[in-house]
């Protein structure tokens, strides 16, 4: 069926992907109804830059590659890009005040990887200040509004964080695909938050190089999608070995739409009882044993398992990523790129820029970073953490001895209101509870959108796998997104309903 | 553990970064409750257990230990906030 201009921002990558190999679509066309989408979700403040110049002119340049037989994996789809990745000549702020003018003059590699496979880009997104946060109401450049609302109710929600603009633009149909980081939850829980797909590859299978550093030992970058075919299509893009990241792994990058069988009968489906934890919502849980039954009627075998140190990958998480990002974040002294507020001495000059160039929760981690390295405290946090997570690493190790893919939800909780959770750090980090265990191990993970609450919001059910094992992820999740047939559109559309 | 506000003021001058003397209190408190929080690793027996260093099992792979790159001065100091004779230019840091 050809795509009616008015649906064109409605289309999966898939599907515009067919339509454009077919000729019943051009590059230019699908961008130019982007680029109106764009400018339609401004009121979300998805985006801090928009690209529309640039697009056309990637989408003109994609659709004479095409004539000339020359096609791409994502020849002339138009993306967003976290403004985390560095674009070259293009400002990327990290969300940050400190980072003020600064314009790369070099392009991220997953970036150039997308570029060269013929993608479009859009803009920059949203995201909280250095990807430091769970509900995008820590960006300099203001919060996200999720494009949904609990109906009746016109108070606007948070889109989740860190890559919050990347999941509103995608949620509300203002770029097909984008791409994110995620640190410990910050694809997948925006994602969950915004009822779209999001995936956080195993750490080393997507290069970090020319992406704003947090916590190094974290980092990942990822697709948000509206499909899990999408997912598989970008990721295949994204991935592979790159010489200038030391972590990342050279090894071969599978065919991950061709893993999108259908068939998961055999498969070996763990639940972990800790992950059963007092004051869950009982309609999350009732949707994780909703997916347990999908996944058991699809013919896997479901299997009760135990990840005795989960309770303590918060804990361990927020002395980690902390130090790490306490280092990080000592480039930025106002010498060399950036915001610089002048002193009385070089000393002096590093302070005020740094003190007006952070915000609240940048500057809260930043210290907390700087406590638990300093002598004295380094071995009774620091190292107790990395000792722990080569704990909770084992945890997940073992249970990968008897099963194929780990199930639970995605977050504790739906979208919270903008402004809650706002005044207590650690009820706004119990967000990642379910995500961050992962991340600590280094494993892939996906939210797939699997119903909606009894306020109308979008739920996720998560899906942990084995290192380097995202063909499997990708193979589960598409049998739950077929199971679950989530179709429920956010109120806010921007390419129109 | 609970800070005061001299130990938010001396963590804050390793971090260089400038906190007013209004706003160390408040900071006090809030650092006191995440570190009170992350306490609770102390229960756990980790005699014995190596910390982790990387989670992905590989050696770090090595390189020869040559020029790859560079040649653009003018393109490394395009970003600078001051710069001069191809050089960033910061405060007077000699006594």
């Amino acid at each position: 069926m050809a795509p009616v201009a008015s649906g064109l921002t409605d289309l999966t990558i898939a599907e515009a992907r067919d339509a454009l190999a077919k000729g019943t679509l051009s590059a230019r066309e699908l961008t130019e109804a982007q680029i109106a989408a764009v400018e339609a979700a401004r009121p979300l403040n998805a985006f801090i830059t928009e690209t529309a110049e640039q697009a056309l002119e990637m989408a003109e340049a994609s659709d004479a590659r095409r004539r000339a037989g020359a096609a791409g994996a994502l020849e002339g789809i138009p993306l967003a890009i976290k403004d985390l990745f560095c674009t070259e000549g293009v400002p990327t702020t990290a969300g940050s005040h400190i980072l003020d003018g600064f314009k790369p003059p070099y392009e991220s590699t997953v970036t150039a990887k997308l570029w060269a496979q013929g993608a479009v880009m859009l803009g920059k997104t949203n995201l909280d200040e250095f990807a430091m946060g769970s509900s995008n109401m820590t960006s300099y450049y203001g919060p996200v509004e999720s494009p949904w609302r609990r109906p009746g109710d016109d108070r606007p929600l948070v889109p989740g964080g860190s890559s919050g603009g990347s999941a509103a633009a995608v949620a509300a149909r203002a770029a097909l695909g984008a791409i994110g980081t995620d640190t410990g939850g910050s694809i997948r829980q925006p994602a969950a938050f915004c009822g779209i797909v999001g995936m956080k590859p195993t750490y080393g299978r997507c290069s970090r190089w020319g992406v704003v550093a947090f916590a190094s030992s974290l980092d990942q970058p990822g697709p948000l999608t509206r499909s899990v075919r999408d997912a598989a299509i970008m990721l295949g893009a994204m991935a592979g070995h790159d010489p200038k990241d030391s972590t990342s792994v050279d090894t071969p990058v599978p065919d991950y739409e061709a893993a999108l069988s259908g068939d998961v009968r055999g498969l070996k489906i763990g639940i972990p009882k800790e992950y059963r934890l007092d004051g869950t919502p009982p309609e999350i849980e009732a949707l994780w044993r909703q997916g347990i039954d999908w996944l058991r009627h699809a013919g896997a075998e479901i299997r009760d398992i135990s990840l005795p140190h989960s309770s303590y990958a918060l804990p361990t998480y927020y002395i980690i990523a902390p130090a790490e990002a306490s280092s990080n974040l000592a480039r930025y002294d106002g010498v060399r790129y950036g915001l610089r507020v002048p002193g009385a001495d070089l000393t002096e000059m590093y302070e005020n820029t740094r003190g007006e160039g952070f915000g609240a929760e940048v500057k809260r981690r930043v210290l907390i970073g700087t406590y638990v390295l300093s002598a004295g405290y380094y071995d009774a946090y620091y190292n107790k953490a990395r000792q722990v997570r080569s704990l909770i690493l084992r945890d997940f190790t073992d249970a990968f001895g008897e099963v194929d893919a780990i199930l639970t939800p995605t977050a504790p909780s739906e979208a919270f209101a903008a402004g809650e959770k706002m005044d207590d750090p650690i009820a706004m980090y119990l967000n990642d509870v379910f995500t961050v265990p992962a991340s600590l191990a280094g494993l892939p993970g996906i939210s797939v959108p699997a119903g909606l609450s009894a306020n109308g919001l979008p739920l996720g059910l998560h899906l942990i796998g084995r290192a380097f094992d995202e063909a499997t992820v990708l193979k589960v999740a598409g049998v739950l997104e077929q199971a679950a047939g989530f179709d429920a559109k956010p109120q806010f559309v921007a390419g129109g309903r | 553990m609970a800070v005061d506000r001299a130990t938010v003021a001396q963590i804050a001058k390793l971090a260089r970064i400038r906190v007013p003397e209004r706003d160390l209190d408040a900071l006090a408190g809030e650092l006191s409750n995440i570190l009170s929080w992350i306490e609770q690793l102390s229960e756990l027996d980790t005699e014995g257990v190596a910390p982790m260093t990387s989670v992905v099992a590989v050696e770090l792979p090595r390189r020869a230990d040559a020029v790859t790159d560079g040649g653009y001065p003018d393109k490394v100091i395009e970003n600078a906030p001051e710069s001069a004779h191809a050089f960033f230019a910061v405060p007077k840091v000699i006594e």
